[in-house]
């Protein structure tokens, strides 16, 4: 049976405002799991709290929306548990590299084989537009009332500095490219970051679609060489009138956390496997 | 207890190995037939400092370290002063007369050249423990045999090391042999007996979880919990479990949960400190309806406090954790053998009420061996209340957060049916979506405090020990059950009629039949490693009714027996 985009809708109301990016961003998602035939019950996406984080709400797959900033410890486990289950993790950019920050650094770090999907709009839309991590300096809040003087992170420049499998910016005003980026992360033996920049049209009135459309362009059709991770770099760390977005590295030969688990590297997933009370008997006689 | 016990202590510093010949000593005491109590006294360092191992040998069950000593083995000259004082007369004070330097005379002293004679007979000087764990066994008459069957086991995974450290064994065994009739204490010697094993009360909590089929452990190190990780980690690869040493506790906590709901069992350490970093996912956790089990293992101080040392002081804490309100159980093992069990049956209550359950321990039980019966797990069975094939086919629609009289909602993994599986942290409607709805927002609040019922019956009433014709009565809970109870054998034989009520449940608390006892009592007092005495605020709060006296040490250290005898004849009898 062909899977449609049918199959991952549901009729839960959503609470996102309208021309908001996170619509195209979870279109780009439901037509990426379609293409790579991906059923609904046989993928978990995992969440943290925000505006983006409620989008497993709004895609019938299994999902596990939990903690703000805490996403990225749940999707690991949830890999260790059942390594059979495709996990993609979404979120906000407070949510993932504010709150979640350590947990960032970490899940690049132990490469476990999940995607993750940040929608980068720069800002804390939930609690009333203040400065988020990847906010650029100057920018004016309620909050940073004399413009944010903090330096901005950059996600892909750090990801590319941990020498992760995938490291790619999406743009939120191009599905097809996005929904493209998507497949080849969530096919990635790895950790793989889509950082998407999605304008937030209720609070920041600089980066609008328009304010990107006239910048970003694809890094992929200029002749740059993925594997190449001085290069890599270099390019995330572009930004002015032209900004660039797809796949600015890729790392093959990075061994994932499953390949390198005793436990894990062979067999079916710990979910699977059956319990031994001779190996327990056993164990309790050390002791006498 | 048995006034011919024997009481061994190690001393040194960090680093010298009090541990090693406190456990191998303790186990060729066990192998011998003997019941044997050891607590450990660690400062929170690497290296120097002033540590102990001491060691309680009796031919009767013992649950509790006793003064005076009868044995010191002094590893420098700092630990003869500091303990010269708790030794008997008659007793024995083992030193390395060549390096460390003790001045006055003592005819409890034996000096020995521990290091000379390790070299000399072993071939190198950090046999020196295994000279003097010879000289001890010497002095109480052992033969030398128990002890070399045992080091041949002890050190088989380093075959280079057994010859030699036997050979400086019989070095220090029969150098003390001429001179071991300076020691007229207390000699147990070996007996007739089942085997018994001889483990920590953290050991415990690990084989249990092992038992319990745990598959999935993260945690964050921190004292005193970090043994249990250590355990498990040793273990990992025979087991088919993940130990995964998490960024902090927050994480640590959050994969738990995670591994919970992709379908194995899974669990948590840590400290207070680290379980303040917990308390939000805790309540993730019990929203979720996440099955978890948590173990704190309790240590003194707010913040940092003291690392290394015994208190028993985030009941409350636990009981309260987290915002809002939401079923939780707390356990508090007194014992090796409990730790084992209720770790057992930690993890079958999470699984089959879907609720985070707290373990407490702290550090006078994660640390001290206990001699106890093997345990038997032939009963156990391992039930993860999930759906069947069978009750997902007679399914209409799936539905994680069903509303149902028992407040148990069927539980299925992600992947294993046809269906998707949500899990929450928002109020949620049946499906676990996100809801604000006011009637939505009640039932579930209701639902989810529906399963108190069950939980309720699920806990084991508080022990009742000691005289049950006494009509005062001693409470505690947890690892103070060893000296309570000691206390109350002691004061029964001075006549005195009290009995005692021990809690290792205590959440839900079970509020009708401890009514009873206390209603029973003329007086009662309570027993608590901590400063407000949290279990008399339980039943204050629970039943209104307040103890009248307070038996309560928060130094960091460990009751003993005759500290509570003392305390109660003072607060009780007056």
């Amino acid at each position: 049976m062909t899977i449609t985009i049918k199959d991952f809708e549901n009729d839960v109301p959503m609470a996102w405002c309208p021309g908001c990016g996170n619509f195209s961003i979870l279109n780009a998602l439901k037509q990426a799991l379609v293409e790579l035939e991906l059923k609904s019950h046989e993928i978990v996406l995992v969440s943290g709290i925000g505006q983006a984080a409620k989008l497993p709400h709004y895609l019938k797959c299994n999902f596990f929306n939990g903690l703000h900033g805490r996403s990225l410890p749940v999707a690991t486990a949830i890999r260790i548990a059942n390594s059979d289950l495709p996990v993609i993790v979404i979120g906000g950019d407070g949510d993932t590299y504010g709150e979640g920050g350590n947990h960032f650094m970490h899940a690049l770090r132990r490469n476990i084989n999940f995607t993750l999907i940040t929608h980068n709009n720069q800002v804390f839309g939930l609690t009333q537009g203040q400065a988020s991590p990847t906010t650029e300096r100057g920018f004016v809040t309620r909050v940073q009332t004399h413009g944010v003087f903090l330096n901005p992170l950059n996600p892909v420049t750090v990801a590319i500095a941990f020498e992760s499998p995938f490291v790619a910016r999406g743009f939120a005003g191009d599905i097809i490219h996005l929904t493209g980026l998507i497949k080849e992360a969530i096919t990635t033996k790895g950790f793989a970051l889509v950082d998407v920049f999605q304008p937030c049209v209720s609070y920041d009135r600089i980066h609008t679609f328009q304010w990107y459309k006239d910048r970003v362009y694809n890094l992929n059709d200029d002749g740059h060489d993925t594997q190449d991770l001085m290069a890599a770099i270099i390019k995330s760390k572009e930004w002015g009138n032209r900004i660039p977005t797809g796949i600015f590295y890729k790392n093959s030969e990075s061994l994932t956390f499953e390949q390198q688990s005793l436990v894990l590297k062979d067999g079916p997933p710990l979910v699977k496997r059956k319990h031994d009370p001779t190996k327990v008997e056993k164990l309790i006689d050390s002791f006498l | 207890m048995m006034n011919g016990d024997l009481n061994i202590m190690v001393a040194g510093e960090a680093g010298q190995g009090m541990q090693t010949i406190g456990v191998i000593l303790g186990k060729v005491f066990v192998r011998g037939g003997c019941d044997v109590f050891a607590s450990q006294d660690n400062m929170s360092r690497i290296r120097g400092g002033h540590n102990f191992f001491q060691i309680r040998v009796s031919h009767e069950l013992v649950r509790t370290s006793s003064m005076p000593l009868h044995i010191l083995i002094a590893l420098n000259g700092e630990s003869v002063q500091l303990h010269r004082q708790e030794v008997v007369l008659n007793g024995v004070i083992l030193f390395d007369s060549e390096k460390s330097h003790v001045s006055e005379e003592d005819n409890r002293y034996l000096g020995m050249p521990l290091e000379r004679l390790a070299l000399e007979q072993g071939g190198n000087k950090i046999f020196s423990n295994s000279v003097a764990i010879g000289a001890t066994l010497a002095i109480l008459g052992w033969d030398f045999k128990n002890l070399e069957n045992y080091l041949s086991e002890y050190f088989s995974i380093k075959a280079d090391m057994v010859e030699g450290n036997i050979k400086a064994a019989r070095a220090g065994f029969e150098d003390a042999l001429i001179r071991s009739n300076r020691y007229s204490g207390p000699k147990p010697l070996p007996q007739e007996s089942r085997a018994k094993m001889f483990l920590t009360g953290h050991e415990a909590v690990a084989l249990g979880a092992l038992t319990a089929g745990c598959q999935f452990m993260s945690a964050y190190p921190m004292s005193p919990s970090t043994s249990i990780m250590m355990f498990l980690a040793g273990n990992a690869d025979e087991f088919d479990m993940v130990v995964e040493q998490a960024e902090d506790e927050i994480a640590a906590i959050n994969m738990a949960i995670g591994a919970s709901y992709a379908g194995i069992r899974s669990m948590t350490a840590t400290s207070g400190g680290g379980f303040s970093l917990m308390v939000e996912a805790f309540g993730l956790a019990a929203i979720s309806e996440t099955p978890l089990v948590v173990i704190d293992a309790q240590r003194p101080g707010p913040a940092t406090g003291l690392p290394t040392r015994t208190e028993q002081a985030d009941l409350l804490f636990v009981l309260h954790a987290s915002q809002d309100e939401f079923p939780r159980v707390i356990f508090a093992p007194g014992t090796a053998r409990e730790a084992f069990y209720q770790t057992i049956k930690a993890f079958e209550i999470a699984d089959k009420y879907q609720v985070p359950v707290v373990v407490l321990t702290d550090q006078c039980l994660a640390d001290s061996y206990f001699t106890e019966d093997r345990f038997n797990i032939s009963g156990i069975q391992i039930n993860r209340y999930l759906l069947s094939e069978g009750e997902v086919n007679s399914l209409k629609k799936y539905k994680r957060y069903q509303i149902t009289e028992s407040g148990i909602s069927p539980r299925a993994i992600p992947g294993a049916f046809g269906f998707e599986v949500a899990a929450d942290s928002h109020e949620h409607d049946e499906d676990g979506h996100i809801t604000e709805d006011a009637y939505i927002r009640k039932e579930m609040v209701e639902k989810r405090f529906r399963k108190m019922k069950g939980l309720t019956k699920e806990i084991s009433l508080p022990k009742q020990i000691g005289n049950q014709e006494g009509d005062l009565l001693l409470v505690g809970w947890g690892s103070t059950y060893g000296a309570m109870a000691e206390a109350i054998e002691i004061l029964n034989s001075d006549g005195i009629a009290v009995k005692g009520m021990y809690f290792n449940e205590l959440w839900p608390f079970p509020a009708k039949q401890v009514s009873e006892v206390l209603n029973e009592a003329n007086k009662w007092a309570v027993v608590e490693n901590n400063y407000t005495a949290q279990l008399a605020r339980l039943s204050q709060m629970e039943l209104q009714k307040k103890p009248d006296g307070h038996i309560l040490k928060y130094t960091g250290r460990p009751f003993m027996p005759e500290e509570i005898v003392d305390a109660f004849r003072r607060e009780v009898l007056g």
